[in-house]
């Protein structure tokens, strides 16, 4: 099963290597990392992306707990969640299929960032679900380049991750 | 009063009640052994070696209940001191580490004497630092002294750049840490407590199995009195020996791979098992697939919930200090008048008896070689059962292990978790430094001696009276028992070859030797050599080469597939 993590951790040099060693010592899986400062700038949020069965999430949930570092840890798929991520893929964008790739990007709401005469960047946010369906929408011959964040997320509703 | 870095470390060291430091200078410290030179509260020990730093470190904590401190200087100093350090993490001992960083601004320049200490380290310590500004010195050290003593314990490195020793600053030894990040659950939860009573109240074939953490957290006073008021039989895992007294009738053997078959046929049948402190390694239990049982309950106290049902799923865990939780326990149990079914616990003490019949640790008494399992006896004897033992590893420590019987905590000193060869000797001199009028007996092997012999000198130089008790069979002998278990006598690389002279050995380093080669002279030998309290002496006792540990449980075999002695 899919889960994502979401873990305020104490904004210190070291922190994210604690925990992505954490991960490859155990041979946890990440599917995908973000981290950045919260509001309080003494700490970070970060989340964490990653498949196991039920005996290894719950080992993951604790090994991390006992990392000094760690503040606490929260495994947002327990509950109602929201789960964003932001793609920018470059594509090409000549001749007739230039109206058809603002078409699609239109579609998935979509923006386009950068245009020349020849490719177009688009931006687009999501679930990792939705970018995944645009990159199949369309030709794969197209895809000059693509750069993801990997997935945030938030609880929703009064589920709320705070000291 | 603005003090330097170097005076801070020293002050912070007083200020938390060191004793003794043991340590290697080196560039990169040279400005706190100068601060050390300067006072004599904190005494330091020089070593041969920083690996024997750290382990001296080690067996001072585990034979005291105190926090063994390392000092050691960049680079070098701290890549040979990783072996320490990761010996100590698999055991959970408290220790503080200092080493010595390359200056602030020669960080990642690739300078002389440079590694990345806090990465090469960070998974083998509980936690580490690097400080980066001497104001942060002295609360950066409390911290240290706090993580590595409460909850799980642990080794915690902070490392310091040679800068930071000569920078000032203000000080002040903070009396107090909190960290908002470090809450460890200490205080078991009453409902999870009560359900667990009910449960060992029911119980029919019940077992008690009790681990390092008894020890670590001084429960063993508990233990022993839950153990004698249900009258249930007790095992104690290699790290949790004097836990439960090893001379007791309830007290069946240890577990495991080198367990008694009566404990691990209990172990097996039991309808309810607790673990105290124990966390149900692969050495311990074999396969958890064969262990598992539907009908058996599982009730698991420990300190670290990472360690319950990593391995094993239990049914009743309960998170806290073990020595709490037991006494939570025992208020219970003593203030009820329910007691577990005697008719069920004498049958099932009968099933056990009949296991014991087939008298596992049985041995050739007749032998006209010295067997090592009489030199432990006879070494049991000889010191009234109540020597710190400390041990390498091989066949040797699991001797030790099976028969010497421990009475009493902190008494048996090994390196289970990582199985580190070189231990002995450097933890029993930490071992007699905090113990002075103990008798300190180190049980090791002539291949594992050699891997931190040099400390025989440290040994001279500051008066220890250790007595090595070497069982020297010419083999990496649990090597060999492997190859000629499973590897069809092929002794490849296990023989060793070209041995010193021990005898010679301990005489060039001041000490005495005897060399004992008939079974008639071995009581003879260990007297002679106990009676000689103010010298170390190197006992080189020539064993019987083919002698193998049993009963085995081969890896990955379940706990009851056991090779036993006559099955050969
Ligand atoms: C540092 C280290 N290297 C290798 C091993 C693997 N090993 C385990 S036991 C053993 C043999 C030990 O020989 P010895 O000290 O003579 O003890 P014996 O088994 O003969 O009693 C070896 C090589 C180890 N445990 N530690």
């Amino acid at each position: 099963m899919r889960h994502i993590l979401s873990i305020l951790v104490e904004n210190e040099a070291g922190a994210l290597s604690r925990i992505s060693g954490l991960f490859s010592a155990r041979g946890y899986n990440i599917e995908s990392l973000t981290v950045a400062p919260t509001e309080d700038p003494t700490m970070s949020r970060m989340t964490i992306v990653t498949v196991g069965s039920d005996d290894v999430i719950e080992q993951i949930t604790k090994q991390l707990n006992k990392l000094v570092e760690v503040v606490k840890v929260v495994d947002l798929t327990d509950g109602n969640h929201i789960e964003r991520e932001l793609m920018l893929v470059k594509v090409r964008a000549a001749g007739k299929d230039r109206d058809e790739m603002k078409r699609l990007a239109d579609i998935f709401r979509g923006r386009v960032l950068d245009v020349t005469d020849k490719s177009y960047t688009i931006e687009l946010t999501g679930t990792g679900e939705k970018l995944d369906a645009f990159l199949t929408a369309i030709e794969p011959g197209v895809i000059l380049e693509t750069v993801r964040t990997g997935a945030s997320g938030i609880g929703r509703g009064e589920r709320i991750l705070k000291i | 009063m603005q003090l330097t870095g170097a005076e801070i470390v020293i002050r912070c060291l007083q200020d938390e009640g060191v004793e003794y430091v043991f340590g290697y200078p080196g560039g990169a410290v040279l400005n706190i052994y100068d601060e050390l030179f300067k006072q004599d509260k904190v005494k330091h020990v020089l070593v041969r070696h920083e690996q024997g730093a750290v382990h001296a470190a080690d067996g001072y904590s585990r034979s005291s209940r105190k926090i063994g401190v390392a000092l050691v200087t960049s680079g070098p100093g701290v890549t040979n001191a990783v072996t320490g350090i990761a010996t100590a993490y698999m055991d959970s001992i408290p220790m503080v580490v200092l080493t010595g960083q390359v200056p602030t601004h020669a960080i990642g320049q690739d300078a002389f004497q440079e590694c990345d200490t806090v990465g090469i380290t960070r998974p083998c310590v509980k936690h580490n630092f690097l400080v980066k500004d001497v104001n942060d010195l002295a609360a950066t050290i409390k911290k240290a002294f706090y993580l590595a003593g409460t909850g799980r314990p642990g080794p915690v490195l902070v490392d310091i750049p040679k800068d930071v020793t000569q920078a000032k600053a203000e000080y002040a030894y903070p009396k107090s840490v909190t960290l908002r990040s470090y809450n460890p659950v200490t205080k078991g939860h009453a409902g999870q407590i009560k359900k667990a009573v009910q449960l060992l109240l029911e119980a029919k074939r019940p077992m008690v199995y009790a681990g390092g953490g008894v020890i670590l957290n001084d429960a063993a006073p508990q233990l022993t009195r839950l153990v004698r008021l249900l009258g249930f039989p007790c095992t104690t895992t290699l790290m949790g020996l004097g836990g439960f007294p090893g001379t007791d009738p309830q007290f069946t053997g240890m577990p495991g791979m080198h367990g008694t078959y009566e404990t691990n046929m209990a172990m097996q049948h039991s309808d309810v098992l607790i673990a105290v402190g124990a966390r149900f390694d692969d050495r311990v239990i074999g396969n958890p697939q064969h262990f598992f049982r539907s009908d058996r309950k599982i009730i698991h106290i420990d300190i670290d919930p990472s360690s319950i049902s990593k391995r094993v799923k239990v049914d009743v865990p309960i998170v806290g200090y073990v020595g709490d939780v037991l006494d939570e326990m025992l208020k219970l149990i003593e203030g009820s008048p329910a007691r577990p079914d005697p008719a069920a616990l004498k049958t099932w003490w009968a099933e056990i008896k009949e296991w014991q019949r087939k008298d596992c640790l049985r041995y050739d008494k007749g032998s006209a070689l010295i067997k090592p399992q009489a030199v432990i006896e006879a070494l049991y004897r000889v010191t009234g059962g109540d020597a710190i033992v400390t041990s390498d590893v091989g066949q040797h420590q699991m001797w030790a292990a099976q028969y010497y019987r421990f009475d009493r905590p902190r008494r048996w000193i090994n390196s289970g978790g990582l199985g580190t060869m070189g231990f002995g000797l450097p933890a029993a001199m930490g071992a007699q430094l905090v113990n002075p009028q103990a008798t300190v007996a180190c049980v090791t092997g002539e291949a594992s001696i050699q891997m931190c012999i040099q400390e025989l000198s440290t040994c001279k130089q500051y008066n220890l009276p250790i007595k090595l008790v070497n069982l020297n069979n010419r083999y990496l002998g649990m090597v060999r028992q492997w190859q000629e278990f499973f590897y069809g006598n092929r002794y490849s690389q296990s023989y060793v070859d070209a041995l010193p002279d021990f005898v010679k050995l301990a005489e060039a380093y001041g000490h005495v030797g005897i060399k004992i080669e008939k079974p008639g002279d071995v009581e003879g030998a260990l007297k002679e050599a106990f009676a000689q309290k103010e010298r170390l002496v190197f006992l080189d006792f020539i064993t019987d080469q083919t002698e193998n540990v049993f009963p085995m449980v081969p890896g990955g075999k379940g706990l009851t597939e056991m090779i036993l002695a006559e099955e050969l």
